[in-house]
């Protein structure tokens, strides 16, 4: 089993990396987690260098989940130019295979140049042009700035390309309408690689006495960039909208947004990433957190019969299309196991509240039944069951037929009036509203 | 061996009556309270005698709404914080929680209630008020459970209340009876004293009511009388030597026990008589006392124990050893001369020639209480089952006397403290109905 990649020519033994932000500040940093494991890391962008605030990081803590996501104020580096060269010239020196990009931040066409030749001469194996941060670089018209004006992006990457003698990702942000568009405008502009998502703009809470949004600075906050695992279904689509752009796609992908375990890391390379960036799992847990994804990768590939990560990248790509292209013919209901059931009634009530009262209780017994006339299918009561296994959806179609809404577009076969006869729903039985009065809890009475 | 050493001080006395239900800190009740299901039409909720909204406390304690959590706990029980340290709720909420149906630890629903209810009480949080006063005026026999509980509510509904109380504090046995691992004395009465604070009913202390004269005077000067007397001393054996000095009713022992902790002395040698839950806490608490063997003697087999079965762990694990289908015949200065039973077809019968002595220092019957019907005989109007039990309307809990209403142990013949609370609660619905209505 080979783990290495050859990213845009940028090599390394995994295509774990470190995503350029505070846990890759400083050689010592980066050191310890190519020790821990990791294959790469971008650099903590460089540029002029900026004065941080106190107070940088907000989280949005789900039930008992510290930082499902995260956000944050920092900027770019503080440090000055020549000490971060001076280590990422040590830092190659331990560590010659491993791969260090330095992700750079600059405003003039002169200053891209000499930084570039500065990052080129520390031994730098890529560049990574960050064109995402949301917050305060971007009122200084970089960051985001730039990721949000395609022909600005395009310019850019065209002035870095003059200069660089190393592979050059651009990195993406995701604070855009449609994410093809400076994708684009990065491959027109020559770049060798793209790598997306930075991070979202973002107000993770208000502090409920000071009024003010986290993280509070001295009574006041801005808007922050959010990432961790909260992110991630925002990165799988945009980076599989990247994918499957063939313009876009002739350069590689390196995907960011959420990452924290293997399943993380396999879902990433199947929508087509072939390395992969992640930092939140890393302020969290420190490097150490890079063996659960090693382990788990490894596995995953033994499991299936790869040897190399880019035997299944982007084998998820055929199937995602559009909902117009899905099989209408498809049915599932939900089957629930009275053996596991623990009798929480959470799917009857979600089924009756949320969905389509599909769920009946039993009398004398807290194991709900399902209404299989009612039950479309929609999975709901799956996702809300607590139980391993204990709800599961079951194909109720013989899987011959096959009828897409494109299908019956092109067909004429679709409701086109307001009180159509081919409604969808038409025939589907539902409770009469005053049903809803009748039968309360006692609990729920008001 | 015994396993406790005898306790000299109070820290000592404190710490081999451990709380069982210990208070949770903020991060304990953090994770604990995250992992409630919100279940629809909660079991644990239904478990719950009083229907506590138990989903919706736990809730609000995960989102920092402790002071609603126990407006929600208090909402449906005026004892909450004396339940949450004292309900069986391994056999109640807890034992009703979905996640036993796969194995996975129940929530620690009574230890989550203690964490808001006494935040609530120590930051002496307003969680209720009287109700605008209606004129009426209603006297309530018992400061215990059952009566404070309908104290509570007949405030909220603007009745002004007093309350006489046969002995010098509050709670009933809830500080009187209760084993001190469960609930301590602190703490079993400063919830009442937050109670009363917010709600203003009158309690008159050492002011036993046993006299047709004194109920005469009540009587004509509330417009109500709530019974909430509980039970009476334990109840006698009839065998011979059960009067001697050295034998004590289990009752008093751990009234004794919870006034004068480790003031008191207990021999070396115990034998507790009985097999229901007081009988495990006597047993107990004379082995944490320092006794070195304590012996729980019961005339039929294990099975037959009225005991919840963790109330039997306990006592095992305090180093209390069991007898069982052994039965008193004599109580000597010796100890206890017993007599092997055997179940036949059902009945319980005694295996003739088969007496032996079990040496011992002290006896402690656990045989259950008297009922209270010299008292209430002197009511008219009130009737008794044929176990001394008040009968009332399981709705209003109105006795045959219409002006009379009860709950608690004298009606439900000695329960848990939670039927208590629920049972004064809704006689005082009862009361408040029938004065409204007359009916």
């Amino acid at each position: 089993m080979d783990l290495s990649i050859n990213f845009a020519g940028i090599k390394s033994p995994n295509p774990f990396w470190l995503a350029s932000a505070p846990p890759t500040n400083s050689g010592y940093q980066i050191m310890k987690a190519f020790d821990a494991g990791w294959g790469g890391a971008v650099w903590k962008t460089l540029g002029v260098p900026v004065v941080n605030v106190s107070s940088r990081y907000g989280s949005v803590n789900y039930r008992n989940t510290r930082m499902a996501g995260f956000n944050n104020i920092e900027l770019i580096t503080d440090r000055p130019l020549a000490d971060n060269l001076r280590e990422i010239e040590e830092v190659k020196k331990y560590f010659p295979n491993h791969a260090v990009i330095a992700s750079l931040m600059v405003e003039t066409k002169e200053q891209w140049h000499a930084i570039i030749k500065d990052v080129q001469n520390a031994g730098a194996d890529g560049i990574e042009l960050n064109f995402g941060c949301p917050h305060g670089m971007c009122e200084r018209g970089m960051g985001s700035a730039v990721g949000q004006e395609p022909e600005v992006l395009q310019t850019i990457v065209g002035w870095v390309m003059e200069a660089a003698k190393i592979p050059v990702i651009t990195k993406l942000s995701p604070n855009i309408s449609h994410i093809t568009d400076p994708g684009l405008a990065a491959v027109k502009g020559g770049t060798d690689a793209i790598s997306l998502i930075n991070t979202i703009k973002s107000i993770v809470g208000i502090d409920l006495d000071t009024y003010a949004p986290y993280p509070v600075v001295d009574g006041k906050g801005s808007n922050g960039g959010y990432c961790g695992p909260a992110v991630k279904p925002i990165a799988l689509q945009m980076l599989r909208e990247l994918a499957c752009d063939k313009e876009i796609n002739k350069v590689p992908i390196s995907g960011i947004g959420g990452i924290e375990t293997w399943r993380d890391v396999v879902e990433f390379i199947l929508l087509g990433a072939t390395s992969v960036q992640v930092c939140t799992a890393a302020m969290h847990y420190g490097f150490g957190i890079v063996r659960e994804m090693e382990a788990g990768l490894i596995q995953f590939m033994k499991d299936k019969g790869y040897t190399t990560i880019y035997d299944f990248a982007g084998k998820a790509l055929p199937n995602v299309t559009e909902w117009k292209h899905l099989n209408l013919k498809h049915k599932v209901v939900a089957n629930i196991n009275p053996d596991k059931c623990v009798g929480c009634e959470l799917c009857y009530i979600a089924c009756d509240d949320g969905a389509h009262q599909a769920i009946g209780l039993t009398e004398g017994s807290r194991v709900p039944h399902i209404i299989e006339e009612n039950c479309v299918g929609c999975n709901l009561c799956s996702l809300v069951c607590p139980v391993e296994g204990c709800i599961t959806m079951q194909k109720r179609d013989d899987g011959t037929q096959h009828l897409t809404w494109d299908e019956r577009t092109k067909a004429n076969n679709i409701p086109v009036t307001f009180n159509d006869e081919l409604a969808g729903g038409r025939h589907h039985w539902v409770p009469a509203p005053v049903d809803a009065l009748k039968n309360k809890r006692k609990d729920m009475r008001r | 061996m015994a396993e406790y050493k005898r306790p000299s001080s109070e820290l000592e006395f404190e710490a081999n009556f451990a709380q069982k239900k210990p208070l949770m800190n903020s991060t304990e009740a953090y994770y604990e309270s995250s992992r409630c299901l919100f279940c629809y039409d909660a079991p644990c909720m239904n478990a719950c005698p009083t229907h506590i909204d138990i989903p919706l406390f736990i809730k609000q304690i995960h989102t920092g709404n402790v002071e609603g959590a126990a407006k929600t706990i208090y909402d449906s029980n005026w004892m909450g914080n004396a339940c949450a340290k004292v309900c069986p709720t391994g056999v109640l909420c807890e034992g009703a929680c979905v996640y036993n149906n796969q194995h996975v630890k129940p929530i620690e629903i009574g230890r989550l209630q203690n964490y808001a209810t006494l935040a609530a009480i120590k930051q002496n949080k307003k969680i209720a008020e009287p109700g605008v006063p209606n004129g009426k005026k209603v006297a309530i026999i018992g400061a215990g459970p059952a009566g404070l509980s309908a104290a509570c509510e007949l405030r909220t509904l603007g009745y002004m209340v007093d309350v006489f109380e046969a002995k010098a504090k509050p709670t009933g046995l809830t500080v009187y009876g209760v084993a001190p691992y469960k609930i301590n004395n602190e703490e079993a009465l400063q919830e009442e004293e937050y109670l009363q604070k917010q709600l203003g009913y009158n309690v008159f202390y050492n002011k036993p009511i046993n006299t047709s004269e004194q109920l005469k005077e009540i009587e004509s000067s509330y417009d109500a009388v709530f019974l909430g007397v509980g039970l009476g001393t334990t109840a006698s054996l009839g065998i011979p030597g059960e009067d001697g000095s050295n034998v004590i009713g289990a009752v008093e022992f751990i009234e004794d026990l919870r006034m004068k902790h480790h003031t008191i002395k207990i021999p070396s040698r115990v034998v507790v008589i009985g097999g229901g839950n007081t009988a495990m806490d006597a047993a107990s608490e004379s082995a944490r006392m320092g006794a070195e063997k304590v012996t729980l003697a019961y005339r039929r087999d294990k099975a037959g124990m009225g005991a919840y079965k963790f109330e039997y762990d306990l006592a095992l694990s305090a180093g209390v050893t069991s007898l069982f289908n052994a039965s008193p015949v004599e109580i000597t200065a010796q100890g206890v001369k017993f007599i092997r039973t055997q179940e036949v077809n059902g009945k319980l019968e005694n295996i003739a020639g088969s007496e032996f002595t079990l040496e011992c220092d002290l006896v402690i019957k656990a045989t259950g209480q008297a009922k209270m019907g010299s008292l209430l005989k002197q009511i008219s109007g009130v009737q008794l089952d044929k176990s001394n039990r008040i009968v009332v309307n399981m709705e209003t809990y109105q006795t045959g006397n219409p002006k009379y209403f009860a709950g608690g142990d004298a009606v439900n013949g000695g329960a848990e403290v939670v039927n208590g609370a629920y049972e004064g609660k809704m006689a005082a619905k009862g009361i408040d109905k029938w004065l409204k209505t007359g009916k």
